[in-house]
């Protein structure tokens, strides 16, 4: 019985050691972008490429390379472009800050109208084509209220 | 409300243009932006392999399967690494135009069979007529990968000393031939 359990064991960890390795792959190549259907991951991808890609990914990974080592590997032959989440450098900062510096001008633009539509005095609201105490001074007190909530 | 003095007419004046002028600037930087996308081709995605050294392979030849060739075979001289295969379409139709190359004998073009079998590759260049120095055969795309190959036609410029120096996504054209290709080859070749 114990010799049985044994045999048993001993079957069953290659085949979990292979779920795992398949768990790991599957989240590195929806990482991944397909270059021939380049708005697929090489996960979903069934062109021949990415099936070959596959193959490579999974000999890199079972031969003990890292995730990263496997990203460097696909980068090195065909660019950044492989990354759906491309790297933070130089030539990316636009990419990746470009939102938030917008944001912010955003903001800041947004506070200072406030700030200037507050402080008029009601006669100086005109040049802005606002009529005092109508819709627009309400509406900024009511926003002040909200923000200082 | 406030004791703020009101702002000065002339500092007024330069808001009330700002008011109009500043979505107007981000607008046109928009629209350019567009406008210059609207004649770039996302599939050709600049290769990270651009002056660097050849990746290194050793394959057998097409027409001679018992003889291989190396990088270290081409060194010395400037040479066109086009990849091509029997099965793949657009191979077509740039096909004459390397015919034409071949004739006028300005730089040796090595063809890399890319996945495909051997035989078919074989008929198919007896039937279109053969303008490659020689043929190599990448039968699993291995030496195809290293290239960063993603869309076969595609023709790699490499110079003497193994140093890739350009790559034609897609078929070859007049234009691209004529005016980058070419000069590009002949500028290596005297250096």
């Amino acid at each position: 019985m114990r010799v049985l359990l044994a045999a048993l064991w001993l079957a069953a960890m290659p085949a979990l050691a292979d779920d795992a390795l398949d768990a790991r792959l599957k989240s590195l190549e929806a990482q991944l972008r397909c270059l021939v259907c380049q708005n697929q991951t090489l996960a979903e991808s069934e062109a021949p490429l990415a099936a070959d890609l596959r193959n490579e990914v999974r000999e890199l990974a079972q031969s003990g390379k890292s995730d990263d080592d496997i990203r460097a590997y696909l980068v090195a032959r065909y660019g950044d472009f492989v990354l759906y989440k491309p790297p933070v450098k130089p030539v990316t900062y636009l990419l990746w800050f470009g939102p938030f510096v917008m944001l912010a001008t955003g903001l800041v633009v947004w506070l200072l109208v406030l700030r200037r539509r507050g402080m008029m005095k009601p006669e100086e609201n005109e040049p802005l084509g606002l009529p005092a105490n109508t819709g627009a001074s309400v509406d900024v007190a009511r926003a002040r209220e909200l923000l200082d909530d | 409300m406030s004791t703020m003095p009101a702002p000065r007419p002339q500092r007024r004046n330069t808001i009330k243009v700002l008011r109009w002028s500043l979505p107007l600037a981000v607008f046109a930087v928009i629209v350019a932006f567009l406008f210059v996308g609207l004649f770039r081709d996302p599939r050709e995605v600049p290769s990270p392999l651009i002056d660097k050294p050849a990746p290194a392979f050793s394959l057998v030849k097409l027409h001679k399967p018992d003889e291989r060739l190396t990088n270290a075979d081409m060194r010395g001289q400037v040479w066109l690494l086009n990849v091509w295969a029997s099965w793949c379409v657009s191979c077509r139709v740039e096909h004459p135009l390397l015919v034409d190359l071949s004739r006028a004998n300005i730089v040796p073009v090595i063809g890399l069979a890319y996945k495909d079998k051997p035989e078919d590759g074989l008929a198919w260049l007896a039937s279109n007529g053969d303008p490659y120095r020689m043929s190599i055969v990448d039968r699993d795309g291995r030496v195809g990968i290293d290239f960063g190959v993603y869309g076969v036609p595609e023709t790699f410029v490499i110079d003497k000393q193994g140093i890739i120096r350009y790559k034609q996504i897609g078929p070859l054209t007049v234009d691209a031939l004529d005016k980058t290709i070419l000069p590009l080859v002949r500028q290596l070749q005297r250096s």
